[in-house]
């Protein structure tokens, strides 16, 4: 199994993310996470798919998703230079006693504490999902109440884009 | 065609559309939400057939389109009208039928609201459209209406809904009809890639035991004169999958026949022997190719399909093709030389030869023998649509389809009653050749209603009805695979299917013995009307071949 990364344009209508959603548990396909937004052009979204499977599972995924008529090009961004990011938001217990130790990680993170309780905390804190997972854990043993995650959106470095400018037509593959 | 923008109501918008596309009928089931449509339909000249459940309305519609090659259309209202679209729908889908659907829905201001009749048919039809529109706004209505004609026709064909909430039906609309479709994700290839096409003509060459393997997407692409000239090109057996009967001759000498499940015994062995198949618009599914680590172990595989998500999903493929089968095919046929495979041919004889079709033990009249004297009485030359069970196999097997769209049947989704409905869109569609509904009298009863709607039609159809008193095909999956237990398969109160048709005000006649089979064969034959011959057989009647689960196509069940 390994994870790919898919950057997909869609069209920004609605029922789009029923059927992108749909087709993956009809499939019987692993979403690892998906986030979706509008883009530059407010007539398309992007949605950013981190799908499991094998070489021949994310061929069909990308297959099926392309047979969609609101689907305008896919894109398996996995092997390319990209910025890959997601947003967390965690409510962990913090007593008095222990809250310089969860400054310290907060710092060592560059995460950042967006509220405060008597007795918790709420961090936010962007990355990569290894970053991501990282402070999870390091927070863990605070005992988290809590957590929010987006889900990965990601970007191609560089000047290249994989809008619709980069294709052209739209069409894919 | 530059259309005024002139105000007009959605209905009427959707009129305009219908004329564009030569709509000639549409097929259908009125209530309260679908009423604007039906009231601009009523000052139309298309004709409208009023059906008697709204799943035979998509079921006609398929029938007519297969026939016509046309779109199919159909009408329905909303909630339960809709809903009782979805086994005709998802029946197109995986045949890959055009067809557009338009269901009335609840005013806008009400929708979410779970107002009377309202469900989300939009939300439930997505798994088995190939796409479909929730029409929010009037202005929208020119393009979507647009759009989904061509999105039904185009590319891979298939059933395309259109939900239009009552007040959009009925509001002013200012939107002309545009004139290009513009889809931005959605493009079918049409033109297949040169270098492929090379390296198939280069893979041609190579092979000694070619096979070609023709289905549906040959039909749909219009390719049949073109594969009949690469199969005599390159002189190789040539068989079919269900959906592609009747696209290459049954009688022509390198005629293999249907393959698969019950496939005909010499195409289920030559797929085990060739060492190169050439899939032309087939989806390779399970029934085609039995357990699929032993399917074509010998040979390569090329596939051509105008659908890029159908290769590779159920087999490995050697040589890939996105295109339209005709387009690809013309591209292919200079390229390729002419050849003979003599010892290939000559194997297929040996084959054909040692694993002849046999019936397997029976009762006293033999619907296999039956298909067959119907296939020589109409010299292959009427359109056999069928029901689904064993009567639906013996029509693939014995009949002989030597024409192309003569075979009508469900094969993807297997629907029991699609045979009846199917017969009326097809005898709509069709003026000049007989229509045979081949059927068994547990489908039959699926959709009998349908008998009101052929006979106010004024359509002669045939209705050959084969009455084992069960639901005899799975009596056989019960004979070999659950120790000969037969539970919920008899049918102890049937009617009595001849009277039942006289109270149509058709003609009903009974085949009860082998010497009435050519007499009430001919006499349906010749009458005009709508008749409907019960032919009584024995339910232990099974069909073979059959590859059991888990076998190869060559290990299939013999009769003994
Ligand atoms: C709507 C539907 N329900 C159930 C089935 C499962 N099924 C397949 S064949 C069959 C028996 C069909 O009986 P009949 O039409 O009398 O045909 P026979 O096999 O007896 O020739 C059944 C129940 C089906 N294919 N379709
Ligand atoms: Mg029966």
């Amino acid at each position: 199994m390994m994870k790919r990364t898919l950057s997909v344009l869609v069209e920004n209508r609605p029922g789009v993310l029923t059927r992108v959603a749909g087709l993956f548990s009809r499939r019987g396909y692993n979403i690892h996470s998906l986030a979706v937004g509008h883009t530059e052009n407010p007539s398309i979204s992007r949605m950013t798919i981190v799908v499991e499977g094998d070489a021949h599972i994310i061929e069909q995924v990308e297959k099926q998703l392309n047979k969609l008529i609101d689907v305008i090009k896919i894109s398996d961004i996995t092997d390319e230079p990209y910025v890959g990011r997601e947003l967390v938001l965690i409510k962990v217990n913090a007593e008095p006693d222990v809250r310089g130790e969860i400054m310290q990680i907060v710092e060592i993170f560059r995460a950042r504490i967006v509220d405060i309780a008597r007795n918790s905390v709420i961090i936010e804190a962007t990355g990569d999902e290894e970053k991501i997972d990282a402070i999870e854990a390091s927070l863990k043993p605070f005992g988290i109440r809590e957590m929010v995650r987006t889900g990965k959106i990601a970007m191609i470095r560089g000047a290249k884009t994989k809008g619709m400018e980069a294709s052209g037509d739209g069409s894919a593959i | 065609m530059v259309q005024q923008s002139k105000e007009r109501t959605g209905s009427q918008v959707l009129m305009e559309v219908f004329q564009n596309e030569g709509v000639e009928i549409v097929f259908g089931y009125p209530g309260g939400a679908v009423l604007p449509l039906y009231h601009e339909l009523a000052k139309t000249d298309i004709k409208h057939v009023l059906v008697r459940h709204e799943q035979s309305a998509v079921h006609a519609a398929s029938g007519y389109a297969r026939i016509s090659g046309k779109t199919g259309v159909c009408f329905a209202t909303s909630g339960p009208g809709a809903t009782n679209l979805v086994t005709g729908i998802a029946t197109a889908y995986m045949d890959s039928v055009p067809v557009v659907i338009f269901t009335g829905q609840v005013p806008t201001f009400m929708v979410g609201s779970d107002a009377f009749q309202e469900t989300d048919i939009t939300g439930i039809t997505i798994p088995i459209t190939k796409h479909n529109y929730l029409v929010n706004n009037v202005e929208e209505l020119p393009r979507i209406a647009k759009e989904a004609f061509y999105i039904a026709k185009t590319g891979r064909p298939g059933p395309v809904l259109v939900d239009i909430p009552k007040d959009v039906a009925l509001a002013p609309c200012k939107a002309p009809i545009p004139e290009k479709i513009e889809l931005r994700g959605y493009k079918p290839t049409y033109k297949g890639h040169p270098g492929q096409v090379r390296a198939l003509a280069k893979l041609i060459k190579e092979a000694e035991r070619p096979l070609l393997f023709v289905g549906g997407g040959v039909v749909a692409s219009g390719a049949e004169d073109l594969v009949f000239e690469l199969a005599e090109k390159i002189q190789v057996p040539v068989a079919t999958s269900l959906t592609g009967l009747g696209a290459f001759p049954e009688n022509h000498p390198l005629s293999v026949g249907m393959v698969g499940l019950h496939g005909k015994p010499c195409a289920n062995h030559a797929f085990t022997e060739c060492d190169l198949l050439i899939g032309l618009g087939v989806r390779f599914d399970d029934r085609v190719t039995g357990a699929i680590e032993k399917f074509a172990p010998q040979a390569k595989i090329a596939h051509l399909d105008i659908d890029p998500a159908e290769i590779g999903k159920n087999l490995r493929v050697d040589l890939p093709l996105v295109g339209d089968i005709s387009s690809v095919l013309k591209e292919l046929l200079p390229l390729v030389e002419t050849s003979r495979h003599d010892a290939w041919l000559k194997r297929i004889k040996e084959l054909r030869n040692k694993y002849p079709l046999t019936y397997g033990p029976g009762g006293e009249v033999r619907p296999q023998w039956v298909i067959e004297r119907l296939g020589e009485m109409t010299r292959g030359q009427a359109i056999i649509t069928t029901d689904v069970g064993q009567h639906q196999m013996w029509a693939a097997l014995f009949y002989g389809y030597t024409k192309s769209r003569t075979y009508i049947s469900s094969c993807g989704l297997g629907t029991m009653g699609y045979g009846l409905p199917a017969a009326i869109g097809a005898g709509l569609a069709s003026k000049d050749m007989q229509v045979w509904l081949i059927t068994g009298d547990g489908s039959f009863q699926m959709n009998m209603p349908e008998l009101a709607t052929a006979m106010e039609q004024g359509l002669p159809l045939k209705i050959l009805l084969f009455n084992n008193q069960s639901l005899a095909m799975v009596r056989q999956l019960q004979h070999f695979y659950y120790e000969k237990q037969y539970t919920a398969i008899e049918f102890t109160g049937n009617p009595d299917f001849v009277r039942l048709a006289e109270c149509y005000g058709a003609e009903g006649l009974r085949i009860t013995k082998k010497e009435d089979v050519l007499p009430v064969l001919s006499q349906a034959m010749k009458n005009n009307r709508l008749t409907l011959i019960e032919c009584l057989i024995s339910e232990e009647e099974m069909v073979y071949p059959m590859v059991p689960p888990g076998a190869g196509l060559n290990e299939m069940i013999m009769p003994d």
